[in-house]
């Protein structure tokens, strides 16, 4: 359709337009619509833009400097676990030994004063048997006499009045029991 | 391009074989871009081309409006999207090409020259509008002589006016004769060239494009009604015009977005030029 009207155009018209010669008309509307848009650009949305992406950026940037402080406040930590740790097992090996060397000092505490109260019981054993055997013996060294007295006077007949005589005669009787063999010696109780 | 020979001189193979039908074949030719007002008169009449600047300007506004109103610290959805290209005019072309000192500061023109030029060439693609707005000189002119007045004037304030202007009419290093050689090729080029070559590449680029496409979806049409005096099969070759429609729809939004990086990338060249003395 156009191209019929420009045909006929320029059949009317006569002359060839030239496409390089701008029309005043559209070089006063381009200028105003370019220079609208160039300054809503310039004034309002670039600077809209570069605020949201400068915000962008910093947010970015305060992110990665956030993780790099936790970062490295983890490693911290890590670290000084690690330290109390090795502090602590340490600790546990000191404590170990010393427990160790304590035990051994209260085993051989205990030790030596069982072997003390054993002294002591077997000195004070010994020192009543021997305080026993020791009463025992007068005991039976009085009784014997007096069954030997009594068993001689019977057996021989006769008084032994005579006090001198009477213990000489003992005497001589008990030393013979001593000087006998053990079985022997309860020989003259058997005899009663 | 080799693509879109091919394909034409194809189509101009079919067109000599089918013999002029009554009424004949017209190609679109320059008089696509030219508009009579629609309204008021003068620098303010506007026509069909102003109501499409003023239209994808709005949107463009509406679209960043919307997308960086709030802008959240998570971006979301549009946000998300302008961000990739806002953040890639910044990364890609402001940071790689000027440096990152000074790359920041021409970041914001050099974004909103990148989207507002992007903008005004996919109309070429969009049902209903189907004409890119830089197919029109008005708009390549404003933003070639804009990018060269900034050149210029950071050239002077960065390094003075004299030695940014002795700079580059006389780069350092070359003996003394040579001067008479390259001094009239610097002069030209820097100071006509850049800006003239900006204006007209993309330009050229558009209208091209838009040729092109004119061309594809006038002979389709022109070949399916080939059946309305009797050559029915002349819609075999409009389905092969079609189809090349339908390619270069597509070729035409990548052109679109490659002419308004081209535009920014030598903007951006063109400052670093001025920022530094040449070596």
């Amino acid at each position: 359709m156009s191209a019929v009207t420009g045909l006929l155009l320029a059949v009317e018209g006569g002359e060839a337009k030239n496409p390089l010669i701008p029309n005043a008309n559209e070089l006063f509307w381009g200028t105003i619509c370019f220079a609208v848009f160039a300054g809503f650009m310039i004034k309002y949305v670039l600077p809209t833009a570069k605020k949201a992406l400068d915000e962008r950026t910093a947010g970015i940037e305060g992110k990665l400097a956030q993780a790099e402080r936790d970062r490295d406040e983890a490693q911290q930590l890590l670290a000084q676990y690690r330290e109390q740790l090795a502090e602590a097992r340490t600790e546990a090996g000191r404590i170990r030994t010393e427990a160790q060397a304590q035990r051994a000092q209260i085993v051989e505490e205990a030790r030596g004063e069982a072997r003390t109260e054993a002294g002591r019981i077997t000195e004070a054993a010994t020192a009543q048997i021997a305080s026993e055997r020791q009463q025992v013996v007068t005991e039976l060294r009085r009784e014997v006499g007096g069954l030997a007295v009594q068993l001689a006077s019977r057996i021989v007949g006769e008084s032994l009045e005579d006090e001198a005589r009477q213990r000489r005669t003992v005497e001589r009787f008990l030393e013979g029991l001593e000087d006998a063999p053990a079985g022997s010696a309860t020989d003259p109780v058997a005899v009663r | 391009m080799t693509l879109a020979s091919t394909v034409l001189h194809e189509e101009t193979v079919v067109l000599a074989s089918v013999s002029t039908p009554p009424g004949g074949y017209v190609p679109p030719s320059i008089e696509e871009f030219f508009y009579d007002p629609l309204f008021g008169s003068g620098i303010f009449a506007v026509n069909r081309i102003v109501l499409m600047m003023l239209l994808m300007t709005g949107v463009l506004c509406l679209v960043f409006g919307l997308g960086f109103r709030r802008a959240q610290v998570v971006p979301r959805g549009l946000q998300n999207v302008l961000e990739t290209g806002t953040e890639f005019v910044r990364t890609q072309i402001a940071d790689e090409v000027i440096g990152k000192e000074h790359g920041r500061r021409f970041a914001p023109y050099l974004t909103a020259l990148f989207f507002f030029i992007f903008a005004m060439n996919i109309t070429a693609v969009i049902p209903g509008l189907n004409l890119p707005v830089n197919g029109l000189a008005a708009l390549p002119l404003i933003l070639a002589v804009i990018t060269w007045g900034i050149y210029n004037y950071q050239g002077a304030k960065s390094q003075g006016l004299g030695p940014y202007i002795k700079g580059s009419l006389f780069p350092p290093g070359i003996p003394t004769p040579i001067y008479l050689l390259v001094t009239p090729i610097e002069l030209v080029s820097t100071f006509i060239l850049r800006p003239v070559t900006l204006f007209i590449r993309l330009l050229a680029n558009m209208i091209a494009g838009h040729l092109i496409l004119g061309l594809f979806f006038s002979a389709s049409t022109y070949l399916f009604l080939g059946y309305q005096d009797g050559r029915w099969w002349t819609a075999f070759f409009g389905l092969g015009s079609f189809l090349g429609a339908i390619v270069f729809t597509f070729f035409e939004v990548l052109v679109s977005a490659l002419q308004a990086y081209i535009f920014t990338l030598l903007t951006a060249v063109y400052l670093a030029g001025s920022l530094e003395p040449e070596h």
